[in-house]
């Protein structure tokens, strides 16, 4: 609002990107994967108090092909494993998973023979969000977290680019045993 | 109710200082189900506190003679009765009876437990109606008892609470299944073989039902790992929990 | 199967004969009749069957679905819209809780059993601490004050667990407000439940030999503050559903398993309770002193989904007066037991930078008594000891008897833990109640027995 009265003639300057960017982060539709008790936090986050509505994203589909983003929210066991990656596999191009909770992102209190250690095992994740459960706050942080990567996601030649710099960052940089310091 | 697995600590191969073994006045036999050895569980030599030559074994509560006390001694009765009834001597079904901490288990041998459950239910001053359950435990240096199946009940009309405890060998490890009595045993019982192994004769479909169908192995027995990895932080590697030492 | 299988360098070999000629051919014969492989938009390639064949579908709810109240596989065999035999898939939330337990120490198995039920995580610790306490023999050393804050947070938490099976069954069948007024009920009581243990949901808040920390005098007062609105939108909630005609269009009748079912599959809770068997182990075996407390058992004799809905409500109701009588009756006292053996060491208070262990409590610890500190570090890693037995002890969750069998072996650890979790005893249920009905009705009749899929599969 009142942006039009700033343009010179009423005229905005963009990219495709960015258009592209801030509409696919606008009404990002979560696909319900809620296994647990980050299942329950994240049905809190679309109740009334902490609102999904407010980012468009309280459309919750059931079908994952309708579905852009999977927030995998719970413990993942041995016998779920197949299903979570059938489900992704489900999911229409471009898709974005994000790992709430330590269990999903990595196994969290669980470290035993039935639990998955860290989704990341099965599908790939862009966001990892510790906590046990999460807060609906922590929740939402890390949702806008994944719409500014979605806000700044190149296309086309630009992507294919991008890609090839992170496989290189990716090859040559430091394994997490080495690391020093507090990891901030 | 004397011919189970009563030993001395001799027999069963602790050696004890003649002046060792004090027994309480009330307990006749031991229910040796384990040694522990040292104090903090370590495995890898290296324990410099002087408590790595402590050998202490691990004793459940052993059998109660009668009276038992409150209610118990009342349906210990009746179901003696009841099975009499039926020409099963109180003695052939029943190892022994333990009371503890207010709970009465009756420790029933597999051949006769369907019996003894149909008297549980059916018996007017019994009226068992509920079965809570199949639980299984595992006690691997219990030798010739290693599974144990344990049957919480509740009776409604009564108000009270009876456990009924059935054991059976690693090499051997059946017991008939009490889901024609009790149908709410079904998934229970299928846990059970799940996790321990235990094959529910006469069950009306014995799968897995926890773990994937195609699982190798029986869990949440003592001889199957915990399964963890271990983990990576800044620099350093914590082993699985399993792995770790412990302080029991 | 095949007899002998290896995946040898060219793939894999069978030996033996397979049951079927090809796996993936559009029809084979079994015993039972011809079964059909259809994969979508090519149902015009399967013959029609025989005159004397019935033609019977087998759809799988599966474990990802938004109705089935978590992952919950449900089979159905389907003669068109009637379901005909309903068989349930579980096993999809196992964590291997029990045996993980077994590797820490007892008190540290708070913190894991809080996550089984995790609607109702202080049931669950409630339980199992009520369990540990009958093995280590102090049930009557127990704080009085610890046990009334037992109970406070039980019904707080009876009511939140009430709120969500009303917000999901709705949603399940189609009730979208339900499901808003239900969370944001919720949110009333996850606020207090913040304020009293820190943490929103599995708090790892009462500990064998109390609770962890004690509940000041404000939060007595917010907590009774809270209470009035909370009637209010707990009654604006239930009014959205109680004589909704659509509602009772698709919970009344359905579901239906009455007094003789209930007994043979061994249900408890409000299935049990809507049967007309007023049956709640808070009257009949109480614990934590549920005897000196006033209040009523809700049932109805409808044994349909409608009626085990109105028992909900009713208890909601219930328990807020439990929490009134919780909160009067609290006196000033210790909340963990005297015996400083089993007790939990820590004193913690809310310092700058958040909650933590209290700074007199440092202070003593830390430069005046060493045996303080030590004292404070072994029970701490190390734990107490319970002397060897067994033992069950059961309580009265949202859903049923929750029962815990704990064998301890007479070290720091337990020997084993096992959960009679009602959900995963209520379960079995499903078949008796949905056999003969239509899809719609599996739906309700899950939604009513209300699961908890990490207490079916813990």
């Amino acid at each position: 609002m009142g942006l039009e009265e700033k343009l010179p003639s009423g005229v905005l300057l963009t990219t495709v990107e960015k258009v592209a960017g801030y509409a696919r982060k606008g009404s990002l539709w979560p696909a319900t994967f809620g296994l647990a008790c980050c299942a329950i936090e994240m049905m809190a986050t679309g109740g009334p108090r902490y609102d999904l509505a407010r980012f468009g994203m309280e459309v919750f589909r059931a079908s994952p092909r309708q579905a852009d983003l999977m927030i995998v929210a719970g413990r993942v066991s041995q016998k779920m494993a197949p299903v979570l990656r059938q489900i992704y596999d489900q999911m229409p191009n471009p898709k974005w998973v994000l790992a709430m909770g330590v269990c999903a992102s990595s196994g969290g209190m669980f470290n035993n023979y039935a639990v998955v250690q860290g989704v990341d095992h099965v599908v790939p994740v862009d966001m990892y969000l510790p906590g046990c459960p999460p807060r609906p706050e922590m929740l939402i942080d890390a949702i806008l977290k994944i719409h500014d990567q979605i806000q700044d996601m190149k296309l086309g030649v630009n992507a294919v680019r991008e890609q090839e710099q992170l496989e290189v960052a990716a090859l040559t940089a430091a394994p997490t045993l080495e690391m020093r310091g507090l990891l901030r | 109710m004397s011919d189970q697995q009563s030993v001395s600590p001799a027999e069963a191969g602790l050696e004890v200082a003649a002046s060792a073994t004090v027994m309480p006045e009330d307990v006749r036999e031991l229910e040796i189900i384990g040694v522990r050895h040292g104090a903090f569980s370590a495995q890898d030599g290296g324990d410099t506190s002087g408590f790595g030559g402590l050998v202490a074994p691990i004793v459940m509560p052993g059998p109660t003679e009668r009276p038992y006390g409150g209610w118990f001694d009342a349906a210990a009765d009746e179901i003696e009765l009841a099975l009499a009834d039926q020409g099963l001597p109180m003695a052939t079904a029943v190892e022994r009876v333990v009371v503890d901490r207010d709970e009465i288990t009756f420790v029933v041998r597999r051949e006769h437990l369907l019996p003894f459950v149909t008297v549980l239910r059916d018996e007017p001053a019994l009226r068992f109606e509920m079965c809570m359950g199949v639980n299984g435990v595992h006690y691997p240096a219990d030798a010739g008892r290693e599974l144990h199946a344990v049957y919480p009940f509740l009776s409604v009309t009564h108000n009270r609470r009876i456990r009924v405890e059935v054991t059976c060998p690693d090499s051997d490890a059946r017991i008939p299944s009490i889901v024609s009595v009790y149908p709410a045993n079904d998934w229970h019982e299928r846990e059970t073989y799940d996790f321990f192994g235990i094959v529910f004769e006469g069950h009306p479909a014995l799968t897995r039902i926890e773990m994937p169908d195609d699982w190798p192995g029986h869990p949440q027995r003592k001889d199957y790992p915990l399964g963890g990895i271990p983990v990576e932080y800044k620099g350093a590697e914590v082993p699985p929990p399993d792995q770790r030492r412990a302080y029991t | 199967m095949s007899t002998d299988q290896s995946i040898a360098d060219e793939g894999i070999v069978y030996e033996g004969e397979l049951p079927v000629e090809d796996p993936y051919s559009l029809s084979y014969e079994t015993g039972q009749g011809t079964v059909y492989t259809v994969s979508g938009g090519d149902w015009d390639s399967i013959s029609t069957p025989d005159e004397g064949e019935r033609e019977r579908i087998v759809v799988n709810m599966g474990p990802q679905h938004p109705s089935t109240h978590g992952v919950l596989r449900l089979i159905l065999e389907l003669e068109g819209e009637t379901v005909v035999d309903t068989r349930c898939g579980i096993g999809y939330l196992h964590t291997g809780i029990e045996k993980n337990m077994e590797y820490r120490t007892w008190t540290q198995g708070v913190t894991f059993v809080t996550r089984m039920d995790y609607l109702s995580p202080f049931f669950n610790e409630t339980a199992y601490c009520l369990g540990v306490e009958k093995l280590l023999g102090v049930t009557d050393q127990i704080p009085e004050r610890a046990s009334t804050i037992r109970v406070l947070m039980m019904e707080l938490n009876r009511i939140s667990s009430h709120l969500v099976a009303l917000a999901t069954g709705g949603m399940e069948l189609g009730a979208l407000t339900a499901m808003t007024f239900g969370f944001r009920e919720r949110e009333l009581i996850l606020d207090i439940f913040e304020m009293v243990t820190g943490l929103r949901m599995n708090s790892a808040f009462v500990r064998p030999g109390g609770v962890a920390q004690d509940i000041t005098d404000d939060q007595v007062a917010r907590i009774r503050e809270t209470l009035p609105l909370l009637r209010k939108r707990m009654k604006d909630t239930a009014d959205l559903l109680v004589d909704n005609a659509i509602w009772m269009g698709r919970t009344v009748g359905v579901g239906y398993l009455d007094l003789a079912g209930c007994m043979a599959l061994g249900i408890t809770g409000p299935i049990l309770r809507s049967t007309g068997l007023p049956h709640d182990l808070r009257k009949s075996q109480p614990y934590c002193g549920y005897e000196t407390y006033e209040f009523d058992v809700p049932t109805q004799d409808t044994c349909d989904a409608y009626g085990r809905f109105l028992i909900r409500v009713a208890e909601m109701q219930e328990s807020i007066k439990l929490v009134e009588q919780a909160l009067d009756r609290l006196r000033p006292g210790p909340v963990m037991i005297e015996d400083k053996k089993i007790a939990w060491p820590a004193r913690l208070s809310i310092g700058g930078d958040g909650q933590g262990n209290s700074p007199e409590h440092i202070k003593e610890i830390m430069s005046q008594s060493m045996e303080a500190l030590i004292h404070h570090f072994k029970l701490v890693t190390e734990g107490f000891t319970v002397p060897t037995g067994q033992v069950y002890s059961a309580i009265e969750s949202p859903r049923g008897e929750l029962g815990v069998h704990i064998v301890s072996d007479g070290g720091t650890r337990p020997y084993r833990v096992h959960y009679r979790d009602p959900s995963f005893n209520n379960l079995q249920a499903t078949a008796a109640m949905s056999n003969g009905s239509m899809i719609s009705d599996v739906i309700a009749a899950v939604a009513s027995i209300d699961p908890v899929m990490g207490g079916v599969d813990r």
